[in-house]
């Protein structure tokens, strides 16, 4: 079958924003926002048909400027957030702001005609995350199990907590706090953590790795020289409430406990430049997914740090119905943390990956050059999972 | 006697003939010769004129016994002259006349011999006639005699058994008298404190006693007995118990108390308490050497008195036991292995407490020669008492010993590399204090090298002393195997060579990655070293170690190639790390000034900016730093010599070709095209990629690391039109100095390539400088 074989998806122009419609999960959905100077960027809404293989891309003008951040809300469709440059004659200064998607491009309406690739359609303006006096927004997140009504933004030195309200048209500051110290601090990147009822926050500045609580706004925990220098990315594992992994600028990429930061619990180091990108998978936490400006995507294997360290345990009747079809199962020992592949359809520094909300097996990554690869998990690997 | 006295005479009568015997050789050999003449035929008239008597048949010799008379007469008729006859005549008449007179001589002589001799017989006949006469009167006398001596005896019968019967009372008596005086004489004894006689009166009397003990006389005297006993026993006890008294004393009380029946077992408990407390004693003494006050005296002075004391004292106690209580059988013996054993475990204890003082010191030969003794000590009570195995635990305690004075080289070796470390360090910071140059790289290096070999070669001598062969223990198997094979050569010398990788590994691990903690020039010593260590250093340290300890264990061990080959890893890891920390250094300048500047309002750019030459200038120190240390390396071949050449490819036509379409409005597909065609055709750049033992290949990636961060800030920010010109300039800048140090220069032109072109992507604006002016402004910088 050539079911293992990726798909690629050309974009015209650079770009380095890449989410999952985090609300959708029947239809396999993500969005990629350009980064263009000259012309008008854009969104591009890109549905993989899993069944024939084939993709149907839809493209909305974003016009306001070139994105760096792109993230979808978890309880509506329609509603997304970018973060983008303004351009203007002498500084640049980056925005936040939430869009709704037209109707008809929704998730679910069947409605979009055929030529929706050739026509470009407008975003909805909802609300501005005002960021007049905190500087540039790095990054968007949303509370990942409310109701797509709170949002956090990090702008430089300066994290926030906003209330969307009436139907998201307006934003309030509902509070925020701001990291002091010498030197110019700026938040990279940042997530919102599915546990604890969705009240800590993890921010990555420089180096560090610090916890918030969204309740008081104040620290819970820093991680010190989390990487030997920049931190580019965090991810929470959907599973075990205080695990966290972590990338950056040395090329590795760590786990973290969260109630012991002294020592990261696993360090893996098989990327050969900086690791912008990783991602847990949503379901199988022992997945994980790093991309890298070394031009490659890498699937691994951290069983023994996931919430299933043994795999499931297989029901004795399961096994004599299968033992004469998989013999080398029974003599397997616990698996092992490892690779499970090195993904090369990359020319340029990958910049984003992420999984697919609605199909646990299937992950897109994305490079600098615009192209979009879309990947599963190997067959082997998936049913050894499930089995 | 006349007889034998006449014998010689008639003898000697022919030996009076005038031919004399001395004419008699000569004859004899005359006669042979005739014979030999005779039977050769020759005539022997012509040879001599004696008359032939060589012939025995010849009838004219005179003395042949077939003398002829007439045919000699009538020979000497025919054949003489008359002269020649007279003178025959004369000499015969005068031959005849001799021949007369001897014979007249001899008869008379025999005749008188034969009268003596008769008349000797006569007289012989009458004497023993007289001796038969008294020869019957002695026969009659013996018979006289037997008869009284019988009658004699029949008579002293009677009184002979009386006589017997009252020697026997006698002795009855002096035996009873013995016993009626025994208690005097037992209280006599006891008071004089002569214990001995005592016991052995009391040993003679006692079956007496026993047996008689029902008659009331003996009962009394047996009570008495018993009374002056006790006190005895009591008194033996006493003295037994009193400490002053010597080991040989006691076991002479112990003797005579076990000759008065006194029960074996309690003696021996006795007997071994007392001994217990003699050898507590010297254990004592032991411990307040140990004592922390006064200045213990050296491990050797320890083993000693320890030898002498303790040892030669258990060996006395043991030995006199075996004497008095050989008759207790295993049971006895198994209480003084016990007894032995629990002292000497104690002692040992003592003895690992004073060794373990003497862990922290240096001198080995002290301690080596204080173990021998110790084991040398013990070897003796050990084969007294095999049982008590304290020969095995010596031989243990001595093995410990050496275990961890192993392992206390061990410390000393890897402290000795951590302080060669540390002095690197010192040396690598101090002449950037004094502003002179201080010793160069390849010094240290080497300093560095000898040092540590010195310290292993140290350190195998010290640890030899243990198998040399004088030392009583040398030849325990664990000496001759495991110490040699494991001990030694995997332990101390594989040990040390495995901890200096890993210290100088931890290098690479440690939480510095900001380059702070370790110096790089460290890290590139490190890396050479251990390159040194692989090529050469540890297969001649093994090679040495095997000499010196014949390794005759069979156990694996490991070879010198998995040594080699950790060692060349850690070569490799640290060469990498300093790659990565240089890369880093120069990684951070280009990333701050690219991070901190506002490139949409710079200004047209005059000049080349400061942090590139700040770049290249400390890519040719650590150009030169790692020459000092490695090769230089194998570069591609290609257009080494014409930077000027590659450098107009790479500004005008290349450039053209790929900034070109970007400008015009009408294809924005272009660049992308353009780009990803380009990059078919190029390899993939590894950025960390592992790095060979050569400087090119150091450099080259230290530069691929610098520019890929210089790639990626630039692709983070936007730029001016006078922004990307001067991105413009930076890189030509780069391109004209960088290109020598790597391996491949078109590696160095295509990330620089990508460099500008990711800047004029960033640019809302683009509009490149041209070439020339390019040209001009990196030459006048």
């Amino acid at each position: 079958m050539e079911d293992d074989a990726p798909v690629i998806y050309g974009l015209e122009f650079q770009a380095r924003a890449l989410t999952p419609q985090t609300a959708e999960t029947d239809a396999i959905r993500f969005l990629v926002g350009t980064q263009s100077l000259k012309y008008d960027n854009q969104i591009h809404i890109i549905d993989f048909d899993d069944e024939n293989n084939m993709i149907n891309k839809n493209v909305l003008l974003h016009q306001v400027g070139e994105i760096w951040h792109i993230s979808t809300s978890p309880a509506d469709g329609g509603v997304l957030a970018t973060c983008y440059n303004k351009p203007s004659d002498s500084k640049v200064l980056t925005c936040a702001t939430v869009w709704r998607m037209p109707k008809e491009l929704e998730p679910g309406s069947h409605e979009s005609p055929d030529d929706s690739s050739s026509t470009a359609h407008t975003l909805e303006l909802l609300c501005h995350l005002d960021n007049t006096a905190h500087g540039s927004m790095a990054c968007v997140t949303w509370e990942p199990t409310g109701d797509g009504k709170k949002v956090i933004s990090l702008a430089d030195n300066h994290i926030l907590l906003w209330d969307l309200q009436e139907s998201s048209s307006q934003a309030v500051l509902a509070s925020s706090a701001s990291l002091e110290g010498k030197g110019q601090l700026k938040f990279t990147s940042g997530r919102w953590s599915p546990h604890h009822t969705g009240t800590q926050v993890a921010t990555a500045n420089d180096t560090t790795i610090r916890g918030w609580d969204t309740r008081s706004m104040s620290q819970i925990y820093c991680i010190e020289n989390a990487h030997g220098q920049l931190v580019r990315d965090l991810d929470f594992n959907p599973n075990r409430q205080y695990y966290l992994a972590s990338c950056g600028d040395d090329c590795k990429v760590k786990f973290w406990d969260t109630r012991n930061v002294t020592e990261p619990v696993k360090t893996l180091e098989e990327h050969s430049h900086w690791v912008w990108n990783v991602r847990y998978n949503h379901s199988h936490d022992q997945l994980v997914l790093t991309g890298s400006s070394d031009s490659r995507v890498i699937l691994s294997n951290m069983v023994s740090i996931s919430s299933e360290p043994f795999g499931h345990l297989v029901d004795d009747d399961d096994l004599s119905d299968q033992e004469e079809r998989r013999p080398e199962e029974k003599s397997q020992e616990p698996p092992q943390d490892s690779v499970i592949a090195t993904y090369e359809e990359h020319e340029d520094s990958v910049y984003a990956v992420d999984w697919s909300s609605a199909d646990p097996w299937l992950f897109a990554s994305l490079s600098y050059d615009g192209r979009l690869v879309i990947n599963r998990v190997p067959r082997a690997l998936k049913y050894h999972i499930l089995l | 006697m006349a007889a034998a006295a006449a014998g010689p005479g008639p003898g000697s009568g022919p030996g009076d003939s005038p031919e004399g015997p001395e004419a008699e050789a000569p004859e004899r050999r005359r006669k042979a010769h005739g014979m030999l003449k005779l039977y050769y035929g020759l005539s022997e008239g012509e040879t001599a004129g004696r008359p032939p008597g060589s012939d025995p048949l010849d009838p004219t010799d005179l003395n042949g016994a077939h003398f002829d008379p007439e045919v000699y007469l009538d020979k000497l008729r025919r054949e003489c002259p008359l002269a020649q006859l007279m003178d025959s005549e004369t000499d015969m008449v005068r031959q005849i006349r001799a021949l007369d007179s001897d014979m007249q001589t001899l008869v008379y002589e025999n005749y008188n011999k034969f009268i003596s001799a008769t008349d000797t017989i006569r007289k012989m006949k009458n004497d023993f006639r007289k001796m038969e006469d008294e020869m019957d009167r002695l026969a009659t006398n013996m018979a006289v005699i037997t008869d009284f001596s019988a009658r004699i005896s029949a008579t002293l019968q009677d009184r002979h058994e009386r006589i017997t019967k009252l020697a026997g009372v006698h002795a009855l008596l002096r035996k009873l008298q013995f016993l009626f005086e025994l208690p005097s004489r037992l209280t006599k004894c006891v008071e004089l404190g002569a214990y001995g006689q005592a016991v052995r009166y009391q040993g003679r009397a006692r079956a007496v006693l026993q047996q008689y003990q029902h008659l009331p006389s003996f009962r009394a005297i047996q009570d008495d007995c018993q009374v002056i006993t006790a006190r005895l026993v009591q008194q033996l006890r006493q003295r037994f118990r009193e400490g002053g008294s010597g080991a040989p004393e006691q076991a002479e009380c112990v003797e005579l108390l076990l000759a008065l029946g006194e029960p074996a077992e309690e003696l021996c408990d006795e007997f071994l308490a007392h001994a217990r407390g003699r050898l507590e004693a010297e254990l004592r003494s032991l411990e307040a050497e140990l004592g922390p006050s006064p200045p213990a005296p050296d491990v050797l002075e320890f083993t000693d008195h320890g030898g002498s004391g303790f040892v030669g004292g258990l060996c006395q106690v043991a030995s006199s036991y075996q004497e008095l209580f050989a008759a207790q059988g295993p049971a006895g013996a198994e209480k003084l292995a016990a007894f032995a054993r629990e002292l000497g475990g104690r002692y040992f204890a003592l003895v690992e407490r004073r060794l373990a003082q003497e862990q922290g010191s240096g001198d080995n030969s002290l301690l080596v020669r204080a173990l021998d003794r110790f084991h040398r000590r013990l070897r003796a009570p050990g084969a007294l008492l095999a049982a008590a195995g304290l020969a095995e635990a010596a031989t243990e305690i001595v093995e410990r010993v050496a275990r961890e004075r192993l392992g206390h080289h061990l410390q000393g070796l890897r402290a000795a590399f951590l302080g060669c470390l540390t002095d690197v360090r010192q040396a690598l910071a101090a002449p950037r204090l004094a502003g002179k140059e201080g010793p160069g790289l390849a010094e240290l290096l080497a300093n560095v090298a000898s040092s540590i070999l010195s310290h292993i070669k140290a350190s195998l001598a010290a640890v030899h002393l243990f198998t040399a062969k004088e030392v009583s223990f040398s030849n325990k198997p664990y000496f001759r195997g495991e110490f040699c094979s494991q001990g030694v050569r995997e332990g101390l010398i594989v040990g040390f060579i495995r901890s200096m990788c890993q210290t100088a590994q931890s290098f690479c691990d440690s939480p510095g990655e900001k380059g702070g903690a370790t110096p790089p020039a460290l890290l590139l010593l490190l890396s050479r070293l251990c390159l040194d260590y692989e090529t050469a250093t540890v297969s001649y340290v093994l090679t040495l170690t095997d000499e010196q300890f014949l390794v005759q264990d069979q156990s694996p061990v490991t070879p010198v190639s998995t040594l080699c080959a950790e060692a060349r890893e850690t070569a490799r890891r640290l060469l990498t790390h300093y790659v990565k920390v240089q890369g880093l250094v120069i990684s951070q300048m280009l990333r701050k000034s690219v991070e901190t500047r506002d490139w949409l309002s710079t200004l047209e750019p005059r000049n080349v900016r400061a942090v590139m030459k700040r770049v290249v200038e400390d890519t040719t120190a650590i150009d030169v730093q790692v020459g000092l240390l490695y090769e230089e390396g194998v570069r591609k071949a290609q257009s080494s010599d014409s930077s000027k050449r590659t450098f107009s490819v790479y500004s005008s036509s290349r450039q053209q070709g790929r900034y070109a379409p970007s400008y015009t409005p009408s294809a924005p597909m272009d660049t992308n095209l353009l780009s990803n065609i380009q990059k078919l055709f190029s390899e993939r750049i590894d950025v960390f990629s592992p790095v060979e033992f050569n400087k090119v290949s150091v450099l080259t990636g230290i530069i691929k690391i610098s520019l890929k961060t210089l790639l990626e800030c630039v692709r983070l920010r936007t730029f001016g039109r006078f922004g990307l010109q001067q991105v413009q300039v930076d890189c030509h800048f780069l391109q004209l100095y960088l290109w020598r140090f790597v391996a491949d220069e078109e590696l160095v032109h295509l990330l620089l390539d990508e460099v500008v072109a990711s800047a004029a992507l960033r640019c809302p604006d683009p509009v490149p400088m041209e070439p020339s002016v390019v040209e001009v402004i990196c030459e006048r910088g």
